[in-house]
C-alpha cells in the first residue's frame, strides 16, 4: 500500500511540474504552431538565475522564493528575444521546416553556451532549500507540502491563464491569432506585438516552472530543460495542444505514468513509455484528450 | 562519340572517382610520416566514410522527401548493433577464426548487409505510423523512436548490459568480431570506400527517377501530389525505409572501426557526431536537396570536429575561445543557427555539383553573354 | 439520347456535413464522356467541396460517387485519380521546386511501370521509359506552348502558364473526367481567351469528359454544354446555358435576393 501511495504522491510531484511547463508550451504553440523545443531550455535559464540570486535574495533577509521574480524577468527576456532574433526572420522568410530546424538549433545553442561559460559550466549546481521541508503523513509515506504548493500553483495559473484569454483584450487577441492569422491582421490586431507577448508570458511561466522544479529537485543542469520539456510537450498534445486546461490534465496524467512505471516495471523504461504514449496519442486521436479535428482546407 | 548527354555524364564521373582512387592509392603508399596514415588517415577515412552515408541517406528523408526525421541515428544504432553481434556469432560459430580471407570477407559483407535490412525494417515499422503526421509531430515522434530504439538495445541483455556496452565491469566482449584494429583499418580500408560510394551510387539511382520525383512532388505540395496520382503513404514509406538501411551501413562501418560499442554515443543529446543533431547539421549545411552538398558537408565537418578536437592552433587561441571548443556541439549548434538564419539553402541549395553540370553552366554563361553583347550591339545600332 | 450511355461521373445523394454544417447536400450529377459541364454559383456555395468530394479529399457523409459506375466513397485521392478522375487547385498547387517538366513526369508516376531494381542498375526498360515519358511530357506541354520551357523552375512561370501548367499536369495523369477549379481566375481577357483555346483543344484530342467550376461567366457561357448551379450546398438548377442565364433564381442567388 505504501508502495502505491509512494508512487502516486512522486507521480503527482512529478505531475504538477509538468503541467506547469506544458501551460507554457500548450499556449505558445497555440499561437505560432511551432514546438518551441527551446521552451525547456528557458526553464534551465530560470534555473540557473535563480541559482545565482537565491544567495542575493537570503543576505538580504528575502525568503528563497523571491528570486523568481529576477527569473520571470530574464525568461521572459530570454524569450522575447529569441522569437525577435530566431523565429521572426525565419518565419517570414522560410517554411515550417526551416522555422522547426531553428527551433531545434536555439534550443542546442542554449545548452552548449550554458556549458561553455564557465560560471555555469558542465557541471550540476545545487540550489538551496527554498521551501519548509515536510508535508502530511498518509500511511508512513509523505506528501510533501511543496508538492501541494505546486499543484497549487498549476491551478491558480491554469485558471488565470485561462480567464485571461476569454477575458481580456490581449488574451482574446492571442486566441484570435491561434485560430486564423490573416483574419486577425485583417481585423486589426498586431499580430507581431502579440505573439512577442504571447512569448514574455510563456517564458514567464517557465520561470516558475523552475522555481517549483528546483524547489523539488535541486540540482540544476544544462540539460535539464531538454526532457522536461519534451515530457511537457508530450503533455501538452496528451491533453490537446492549444487547450490550457489540456495542458493540466495531460501533465498530471504523464507524471503519473512515468511514476508508476518506474516504480512497478523499470526506471530505464519510463521514459520510451512516456514517448510511446505520444505515439499512441498522436495516431489514434491528434488533437488530445481535450481536443477538435481540424483538417487541413484544400 | 558518345552523344547521349547523361551517358556522358555518367563516364566523366566514374573516370574521376577511378583517377582520385589512383591517386589515393599512392598517397597510401608514400604519405610523409611512417605513422601517420595508418593512425591519422586510415581511421578520419572510416569515419568520413560513414558520415558521408549518414548525411546523404538524412537527405533522402529530410532534403528530398521534406521530412525531419530526428531519429536517424536510432537507426544506425540498430546497424552497428547488428553488425556487431552477427560477426560476434559468426565467430563463435566458427565461421571464421582470422580476421582475413574469403570466409572472414564474406561475413562482413553478410554483416554489412544484414545491419541495412534490420536498420530497414525498423525503419518502415517506424515510418508507418509516423508518416501520417506532419512536420512538427514527426519531428518529435521520430525523436521519441530515436530514444526508444537505444533504450531497447540498452536493455537487451545481449546488447546493451551485458554484450557490447562499456563499463569498467562488463567485459567488451566485442574485442573480436568486427572490430578492426589500427592495422586492420588500413588493410580492408577499400572496404569503408567501396561500400561509401555504393551507397552514394545507390541513392543517387534512387533519386533520379520516379522516385526522386515522387518524393520531391510531395515535398512541395502533398495534396497535389496526391491529386498526381502519387500514392503518398507507400513513397513516404519507402524512403524512410531506403533511408534508414543507409544508415544501418553506416552503423555497421561504425561497428567495423570500433573496437567497441556504447549505447551512450547514440544518444541525443550527447555532445558526440553520432547524434542525430549533427547529421541534420550536415544535411541543412550542405544543402537539403543535394546529395553532393552532403557529402561535402559530411567532409566539412568531419574536418571541422577533428580540428577542434585535435588542432594544434586550437591552443594558441584566447581562453573563452578555447572553452567554446571544448564543446563542438556549440560550434556546431552555432554553425546550424547561421545557416539556417541566413542560407537555409546549404552550400548548394538542390544543385548537385558535377563535372557535366559545372562545364555545361559554363557553357551556358559564355552563350548568355555574348548574346548579351550581341543585343547591345544591335540596341545601340537602332539609335 | 445521350440518356442511354453510361456516364463517366454520376453522384447521387451526394452530401456531406462538417459538425453541425451542412455544406453540401443532395447534389446529383451525370456527365457523359466528351461532356463540358459547367458547375457554378455564389462564393460559398460548395463549389470546391463537391470537388474535394470527386477526387477523395472529402468523404461524403451521405450519398454516393460513381465512376464508371464504380462507386468510389471513401477511397483515397491516388485511387481516385487510377480510377481516372484528375484536378486542378483554385489556388494552383505546383511543384515549385521542380522544373516544368519534371512536373509533368511526376503525373505519370502511377503509370510507370518500372521499379526499384530497374532504377538501380540503370536497365535498358529504365531507359526506355524514361525517353518515352519524356517524349509524352513534351508533347502535352506544346498543347499549352509550354515545351521550350520545360527546364524553368515551375515558381518562375507567370501566373497564366502556372495555370495551364496545372492542366497539362493532369492530363498526364491520363484520365476519364477532368476537373478543373476556376482555371480562369486571376486571368485577363487575352488569357482567358486562350485558355478557351486551350480547353477546346483538350477536347478535341482526347475527348474526356470536363466539369468545370468557374465565375467568369464569359467562359462559362461560352464553352459549357450544361451547367449546374448550386447555393448553399444545394442545386437550385440545371440546363442550357441560355435558360440558366434566364433563371431567376439563379438571378436572385447571385444577386443575394
Amino acid at each position: 500500500m505504501s508502495t502505491f501511495l509512494q508512487t502516486l504522491f512522486v507521480g503527482l510531484r512529478l505531475g504538477s511540474i509538468y503541467a506547469l511547463v506544458a501551460l507554457g508550451y500548450t499556449m505558445v504553440y497555440g499561437i505560432i504552431r511551432l514546438i518551441n523545443f527551446a521552451h525547456g531550455d528557458f526553464i534551465m535559464v530560470g534555473g540557473y538565475t535563480m541559482i545565482f540570486t537565491i544567495p542575493v535574495m537570503m543576505s538580504l533577509g528575502l525568503p528563497a522564493w523571491v528570486s523568481v521574480f529576477l527569473a520571470i524577468l530574464v525568461c521572459a527576456l530570454v524569450g522575447m528575444s529569441t522569437e525577435l532574433i530566431a523565429y521572426r526572420p525565419v518565419r517570414k522568410k522560410g517554411t515550417s521546416m526551416t522555422a522547426l530546424i531553428t527551433a531545434i538549433a536555439v534550443s542546442l545553442l542554449l545548452e552548449n553556451l550554458a556549458q561553455a561559460i564557465p560560471q555555469i559550466g558542465p557541471n550540476p549546481k545545487i540550489a538551496s532549500q527554498i521551501f519548509a521541508a515536510g508535508g502530511i503523513r498518509i500511511a508512513d509515506v509523505t506528501l510533501d507540502w511543496t508538492t501541494m504548493l505546486t499543484i497549487c500553483i498549476s491551478v491558480v495559473v491554469m485558471v488565470v491563464l485561462y480567464q485571461f484569454t476569454q477575458k481580456t483584450k490581449v488574451g482574446r487577441a492571442m486566441r484570435c491569432v491561434s485560430e486564423d492569422k490573416p483574419a486577425s491582421i485583417l481585423m486589426g490586431i498586431n499580430v507581431n506585438r502579440t505573439i512577442v507577448t504571447t512569448f514574455a508570458i510563456g517564458s514567464g511561466l517557465a520561470a516558475i516552472a523552475a522555481l517549483m522544479y528546483i524547489a523539488q529537485y535541486p540540482k540544476v543542469y544544462t540539460t535539464m530543460g531538454s526532457m522536461l520539456g519534451l515530457k511537457a510537450f508530450v503533455s501538452a498534445v496528451l491533453g490537446g495542444i492549444g487547450i490550457i486546461p489540456g495542458a493540466m490534465l495531460g501533465g498530471f496524467v504523464i507524471g503519473l505514468v512515468e511514476s508508476f512505471t518506474t516504480s512497478y516495471v523499470s526506471s530505464s523504461m519510463a521514459d520510451a513509455f512516456v514517448f510511446l504514449i505520444l505515439i499512441i496519442v498522436l495516431i489514434l486521436k491528434p488533437a488530445g484528450i481535450l481536443g477538435k479535428n481540424m483538417g487541413e482546407k484544400v | 562519340m558518345i552523344k547521349n548527354k547523361t551517358t556522358q555524364g555518367y563516364i566523366l564521373n566514374t573516370l574521376v572517382i577511378a583517377l582520385l582512387l589512383i591517386g589515393f592509392s599512392f598517397i597510401k603508399e608514400a604519405y610523409g610520416k611512417a605513422g601517420d596514415f595508418k593512425l591519422i588517415i586510415a581511421p578520419s577515412i572510416w569515419q568520413c566514410c560513414y558520415l558521408i552515408i549518414l548525411a546523404a541517406s538524412l537527405n533522402l528523408t529530410l532534403g528530398f522527401l521534406g521530412q525531419l526525421s530526428l531519429g536517424h541515428c536510432g537507426f544506425m544504432a540498430i546497424g552497428a548493433y547488428s553488425a556487431a553481434l552477427l560477426s560476434l556469432a559468426a565467430e563463435r560459430a566458427g565461421i571464421f577464426t582470422e580476421k582475413s580471407g574469403t570466409a572472414f570477407i564474406l561475413v562482413l559483407a553478410g554483416c554489412i548487409l544484414a545491419a541495412g535490412i534490420l536498420a530497414a525494417l525498423v525503419g518502415l515499422l517506424v515510418g508507418i505510423p509516423a508518416l501520417r503526421l506532419k512536420g512538427d509531430y514527426l519531428a518529435i515522434i521520430t525523436l521519441g523512436f530515436g530514444m526508444i530504439i537505444v533504450n531497447i538495445i540498452n536493455n537487451l541483455p545481449f546488447a546493451g548490459q551485458e554484450g557490447l556496452a562499456i563499463g569498467s565491469a562488463s567485459p567488451s566482449l566485442y574485442k573480436n568480431g568486427l572490430g578492426f584494429g589500427t592495422a586492420l583499418k588500413v588493410t580492408y580500408i577499400w572496404v569503408a570506400i567501396v561500400v561509401t560510394l555504393v551507397c552514394v551510387a545507390m541513392m543517387f539511382m534512387f533519386v533520379r527517377s520516379k522516385y526522386g520525383r515522387a518524393i520531391r512532388a510531395i515535398r512541395d505540395d502533398e495534396i497535389a501530389a496526391s491529386a498526381s496520382g502519387i500514392n503518398t503513404s507507400f513513397y513516404k514509406g519507402l524512403t524512410f525505409a531506403y533511408s534508414a538501411f543507409f544508415a544501418g551501413v553506416a552503423g555497421a562501418l561504425y561497428a567495423c572501426s570500433n573496437a567497441t560499442l556504447s549505447t551512450a554515443s547514440f544518444a541525443f543529446s550527447n555532445g558526440g557526431i553520432l547524434n542525430s543533431t549533427f547529421v541534420v547539421v550536415m544535411v541543412v549545411l550542405g544543402g537539403m536537396g543535394s546529395l553532393t552538398g552532403s557529402i561535402a558537408a559530411a567532409v566539412v565537418m568531419f574536418l571541422v570536429n577533428y580540428q577542434i578536437k585535435n588542432g594544434m592552433w586550437v591552443k594558441l587561441l584566447p581562453m573563452w575561445l578555447q572553452n567554446i571548443f571544448a564543446f563542438p556541439m556549440l560550434v556546431y549548434a552555432v554553425i546550424l543557427v547561421i545557416v539556417i538564419m541566413f542560407r537555409p539553402k546549404g552550400i548548394f541549395g538542390t544543385y548537385e555539383l558535377s563535372l557535366r553540370n559545372f562545364v555545361s553552366d559554363m557553357k551556358k554563361q559564355r552563350q548568355s553573354r555574348l548574346l548579351q553583347k550581341q543585343n547591345n550591339k544591335e540596341a545601340m545600332s537602332h539609335e | 439520347m445521350s440518356d442511354e450511355r453510361k456516364p463517366i461521373l454520376e453522384t447521387r445523394k451526394l452530401g456531406i456535413t462538417f459538425g453541425g454544417l451542412v455544406a453540401v447536400s443532395d447534389f446529383n450529377i451525370k456527365v457523359f464522356q466528351g461532356e463540358l459541364v459547367g458547375l457554378i454559383g455564389p462564393n460559398g456555395a460548395g463549389k470546391t467541396t463537391v470537388f474535394n468530394m470527386l477526387t477523395g479529399v472529402y468523404k461524403p457523409t451521405e450519398g454516393s460517387v460513381l465512376l464508371e459506375g464504380h462507386v468510389l466513397n471513401g477511397k483515397k485521392t491516388h485511387q481516385f485519380v487510377a480510377a481516372g478522375v484528375a484536378r486542378t487547385f483554385q489556388n494552383i498547387r505546383l511543384f515549385k521546386q521542380m522544373t516544368v517538366l519534371e512536373n509533368v513526369l511526376a503525373a505519370f508516376t502511377k503509370d510507370i511501370k518500372y521499379g526499384m531494381l530497374d532504377s538501380l542498375f540503370r536497365t535498358p526498360r529504365f531507359w526506355k521509359t524514361e525517353k518515352e515519358l519524356k517524349a509524352k511530357a513534351l508533347d502535352l506541354l506544346s498543347i499549352f506552348h509550354l515545351e521550350d520551357k520545360s527546364d524553368y523552375i515551375a515558381a518562375n512561370l507567370p501566373y497564366g502558364q502556372q495555370r495551364k501548367l496545372e492542366i497539362a499536369r493532369a492530363l498526364a495523369t491520363d484520365m476519364k473526367l477532368l476537373l478543373l477549379d476556376e482555371p480562369a481566375a486571376g486571368m485577363n481577357p487575352t488569357e482567358t481567351a486562350e485558355l478557351l483555346d486551350c480547353i477546346n483543344a483538350i477536347r478535341n484530342r482526347f475527348g474526356i469528359a470536363i466539369l468545370l467550376i468557374e465565375h467568369d461567366m464569359s467562359l462559362v457561357m461560352n464553352i459549357c454544354e450544361r451547367i449546374q448551379v448550386i447555393d448553399y450546398g444545394v442545386t437550385i438548377a440545371e440546363g442550357l446555358p441560355d435558360d440558366i442565364a434566364k433563371n431567376p433564381k439563379v438571378i436572385a442567388a447571385y444577386l443575394g435576393q
